[in-house]
């Protein structure tokens, strides 16, 4: 409240003063923030850094030692943490990419829609909203043998979904596409609305056709949006826990990363080889977001909007 | 005119895209236990009653976990905007080494797989006691919340019309007449958004929820859904969890209906600068 009265009262304090005294002011302002980000993922990481060099259970405290890198040659030479990679990387890929599709279209009615634009933006907002778990629930239950109507619907009988890999997956990617697509559907409005206008009337004028417009207009024009959007969900997805937890607890190899990385620390205390796959989670997340922003060149001053 | 007619149809699908679950859920949980376990299951229930909603607010299970979900969930937005909205107004209006940095974090930190950090939280706070405590899910969700906080408010701070304080200063107001009458109107909407979005986040967690509580004490709705059982224990535990999702999903479905133009602002000016 001050740092306004401080701001206006400028006139007789002298330029340098004054520059030092907004620098001061900006960094007392984001102390706490910073201060709060950097102790609690910062230091937890440091400590699952020191944690992972050691073998440590908490059921066995004293049975504590330093093994160097082991359990990182455990880890990477089990083919535990393989299929959960590969099924990470599966859930990853199939919904960012139906998302992707799925939520440009969403974006393009909720653009062109002249009716019921206020009622098409508060529904997809639900499933937005909605808590993720529930979600889990709402899906699990429409496929379970004995309270779902899709195998009635779909004249399947006893299929047990959750019985094989694949199928499971497909539910799991089902709840988790039908939640998320609104969120990526509107940061596409935001790029959408941007392209402008007379150049897709310009094209339209020399000929072009609607795809032409779409493929050589409209999608380079929005890139930007696209590739935060794409970066935003693909980190998103690779986190995934919530939907495999309640609808399979990682059975029939369905386990992802982030539920190893869970397992390994509070459901076994087995905090040595748990921690080494925080931090092996934790590189995975830098090593993708570093190829969005090196290799595919994602503007993220887009995202910071401090450019 | 015909194509308008065709977006609208258009519109339409994508309403019933979102809300089919909704009825589903709803279904659910007007349903009797033993439509559960019969053969040939259907959509809509054999009859539709309440009792299920009774059953759950007649379990401790249930009850402590909303009062644990709603009161963390709103200190934590509380205090993760309060604290963001100091940070969002340096950014938007101070020049500042660290600005960038600030920003590079916040971004960082959004991506962070939470994960990652369950196993060494889970351990630490065992060690300082607050294990199983709302103050042991509060830290974490205010952290995660921040960044959300902080980009959404700073998008909101950078379009308010700042000269206009002066503007009233010079007309005769006083500084603080000035920030009371002037600044706070504008920031308000800004404020109130990021704080529906970070609520939402807060709401939603599972993964602190199931990884630093062990009993009814800090379980908050998402983590005692996994938990929950039939009547008995020959009842299916179905159309309870169902009950209870329904009720979870109360709030968000009310928010959303007063706030839709607000929360779409916030998710797309915070993402995307327009």
């Amino acid at each position: 409240m001050s740092t306004v009265t401080t701001q206006s009262a400028g006139p007789e304090v002298t330029v340098s003063e004054r520059i030092k005294g907004e620098r001061r002011l900006g960094l007392w302002l984001s102390a706490p923030s910073l201060i709060v980000m950097v102790l609690v993922t910062a230091y937890p990481l440091g400590y699952a850094l020191v944690l992972s060099l050691y073998n440590y259970r908490l059921t066995d405290p004293g049975g504590r030692e330093f093994v160097g890198l082991n359990n990182y040659l455990v880890i990477l030479s089990d083919p535990l943490w393989w299929n959960d990679f590969v099924t990470t990387l599966v859930i990853t890929v199939v919904t960012v990419a139906i998302e992707l599709v799925i939520g440009f279209i969403f974006a393009y009615v909720m653009l062109r829609i002249i009716r019921g634009r206020g009622p098409l933006r508060t529904a997809i907002l639900i499933p937005y909203g909605i808590v993720t778990v529930v979600s889990a629930f709402i899906w699990r239950y429409a496929f379970a043998l004995d309270s779902g109507f899709v195998n009635q619907w779909l004249g399947l009988t006893d299929f047990n979904w959750f019985g094989d890999r694949w199928s499971a997956l497909f539910v799991i990617c089902l709840s988790e596409i039908w939640k998320t697509t609104p969120f990526i559907s509107l940061l596409l409005l935001a790029g959408l609305v941007q392209v402008p206008t007379e150049m897709l009337e310009a094209a339209k004028v020399d000929g072009a056709t609607a795809w032409q417009r779409l493929a050589r207009v409209t999608l380079p024009n929005m890139k930007a949006a696209i590739m935060v959007a794409l970066l935003f969900r693909t980190l998103d997805a690779w986190r995934i826990f919530d939907n495999p937890y309640v609808m399979t607890r990682g059975a029939n190899n369905t386990e992802t990363i982030s539920f190893l990385a869970y397992r390994q620390n509070v459901t076994l205390v087995n905090l040595g080889m748990g921690s080494a796959v925080s931090v092996l989670l934790f590189l995975t997340v830098v090593a993708i977001a570093w190829v969005f922003i090196k290799g595919f060149k994602t503007d993220l001053s887009q995202v910071r909007g401090d450019s | 005119m015909k194509t308008s007619r065709w977006w609208t149809v258009a519109g339409i699908v994508i309403v019933l895209y979102s809300l089919f679950p909704l009825v589903w859920m709803l279904s659910l949980s007007m349903k009797p236990p033993s439509d559960i376990v019969s053969r040939q299951p259907q959509f809509l229930p054999t009859s539709w009653s309440f009792d299920n909603f009774r059953e759950v607010f007649s379990q401790s299970l249930f009850t402590r976990a909303l009062i644990n979900s709603i009161g963390i969930a709103l200190i934590s937005t509380v205090i993760a905007v309060i604290v963001a909205m100091f940070a969002a107004y340096a950014i938007a209006r101070l020049d500042f080494r660290g600005k960038r940095l600030l920003l590079s974090l916040a971004l960082g930190i959004a991506m962070f797989p939470q994960a990652a950090l369950v196993g060494p939280l889970f351990n630490m706070w065992r060690g300082l006691g607050i294990y199983d405590t709302w103050l042991g899910l509060i830290i974490p969700y205010l952290t995660f919340a921040l960044p959300l906080s902080i980009w959404t408010m700073s998008a909101f701070f950078r379009q308010i019309p700042w000269e206009m304080e002066q503007a009233a200063q010079v007309d005769g107001a006083t500084a603080w007449q000035a920030f009371r009458k002037v600044i706070v109107p504008l920031a308000a909407p800004g404020v109130f958004t990021t704080a529906i979005l970070t609520f939402f986040f807060c709401w939603n967690d599972f993964l602190f929820a199931i990884s630093l509580t062990s009993t009814d004490a800090a379980r908050t709705v998402p983590a005692a859904l996994a938990f929950f059982q039939g009547a008995s224990q020959f009842e299916s535990p179905v159309p309870y969890i169902m009950a209870a999702s329904v009720v979870v999903t109360i709030p968000v479905v009310i928010l959303v209906l007063i706030f839709q133009r607000r929360i779409v602002a916030g998710l797309t000016s915070g993402a995307v600068k327009g």
